[in-house]
């Protein structure tokens, strides 16, 4: 059982365990959807559904689940809501779902999702994984938008698709093809750790 | 000729960690060593070949005939998972010196999107048998050629100064973009 309490549960996925640039969790999608923000928040919504309701049912059932079979029982509960998830988007929002392509299916390898049903959900209350999942999701949500809305205004010069940049700025092509995407995290990344070491050396 | 192009555009131009960012987590984590990274390489090679055999025939011979399109994703991974098992079990009992160069990595690879991620692009693309196991190959091989460049340039690294914030995986994201960037001359190879 986690000590925490409730706000420090939530707090935790925004950045001292964010799952992307602290646990390096997630990387494929967060690298390969980000060319433009709307992307990469459909991404990160479509993560935060399946890992709420995945943490949801994975507390509320975690009694019946053998241990041995348990990773595999994870696996089915998070496909079945991926698979939800990628009806609903191929249904009302098509555009976005052909955007994302293979990468919404993808979301059951999110290492992610079953991370949080094996670390977390599988030995806390309902209510605790609820918030540790919104907590999570929240910081990949934030992972998404930070990467996705400095490729594509570096990129494209617009964000959300309207124009930010003067008509002086030339784009950056680079920044919306997969080199920018990681020269772009590995900047990122370099950066939390630098953050990292500045808070540790003063405390 | 369509199969070749198949085949080239798999390894190179539309790389399966370089294009498609699949598999990043071993492509990061096993990319320390060269023989490392090689073994890896074989062992999501021949993974990926028998994948894109066992999800084509699960798509047209049981999922397409009886309209069951939406359980593909359930489908898939449960398949790959326990195909996964099934091969690591098939190859201690045959070839021992075979699992002794693969054995640990095989299980890495069931929580490997490239394996997942192949056989839905296999789907969406809508390819003949003989295509789908081409671009298995391909991709495979195209994983492989990925990771040993990238754990050739590490252990390169290794004996390089880099500074404290950049150590690790930072080093090897810029690394793999410079990468990229060199693979995306591959582009306009093929029309």
């Amino acid at each position: 059982m986690s000590t925490k309490t409730i706000g420090q549960e939530f707090i935790k996925g925004l950045w001292d365990e964010n799952p992307v640039f602290r646990q390096l969790l997630g990387l494929c999608p967060t690298l390969a959807v980000t060319g433009a923000v709307i992307n990469g928040l459909a991404m990160g919504l479509a993560t935060t559904f399946v890992l709420i309701f995945s943490s949801l049912v994975v507390s509320s059932i975690k009694k019946l689940i053998p241990s041995q079979v348990r990773i595999a029982s994870y696996i089915i509960i998070i496909a079945t809501f991926v698979t939800v998830a990628d009806r609903f988007l191929a249904a009302f929002f098509p555009p976005i779902s052909k955007n994302l392509g293979p990468y919404v299916p993808l979301i059951v390898v999110n290492c992610i999702i079953l991370g949080r049903q094996e670390a977390f959900s599988s030995k806390n209350t309902v209510w605790r994984s609820l918030i540790d999942a919104l907590g999570m999701s929240a910081g990949f949500v934030l992972a998404m938008l930070v990467l996705s809305a400095i490729r594509e205004i570096l990129g494209a010069g617009t964000f959300l698709g309207y124009q930010v940049m003067g008509a002086w700025f030339e784009p950056w092509i680079i920044m919306i093809l997969p080199p920018g995407a990681f020269i772009t995290l590995g900047i990122l990344l370099a950066l939390a750790l630098h953050i990292e070491h500045r808070t540790k050396s003063r405390k | 000729m369509e199969l070749v192009a198949i085949f080239i555009s798999a390894i190179l131009i539309n790389n399966f960690v370089l294009y498609y960012f699949l598999g990043i987590c071993p492509f990061l984590g096993v990319s320390k060593k060269i023989d490392s990274a090689f073994s890896m390489g074989l062992a999501v090679t021949f993974v990926m070949t028998i994948t894109a055999v066992v999800s084509w025939v699960i798509n047209h011979w049981i999922l397409i005939p009886h309209e069951l399109d939406y359980l593909k994703i359930v489908s898939f991974i449960l398949v790959i998972a326990s195909l996964v098992q099934l091969v690591e079990m098939f190859i201690r009992k045959i070839s021992p010196p075979l699992y002794q160069a693969l054995g640990i990595y095989l299980p890495l690879i069931t929580t490997n999107c490239a394996i997942m991620g192949l056989a839905l692009l296999a789907a969406l693309r809508d390819y003949g048998f003989v295509e789908a196991v081409i671009f298995g190959f391909g991709s495979g091989l195209g994983f492989t050629l990925a990771i040993i460049i990238m754990a050739g340039i590490r252990e390169q690294l290794d004996l390089a100064e880099v500074p404290e914030p950049l150590k690790g995986a930072v080093i090897a994201l810029i690394v793999a973009g410079i990468l990229a960037l060199a693979f995306n001359g591959f582009i306009g190879m093929i029309k």
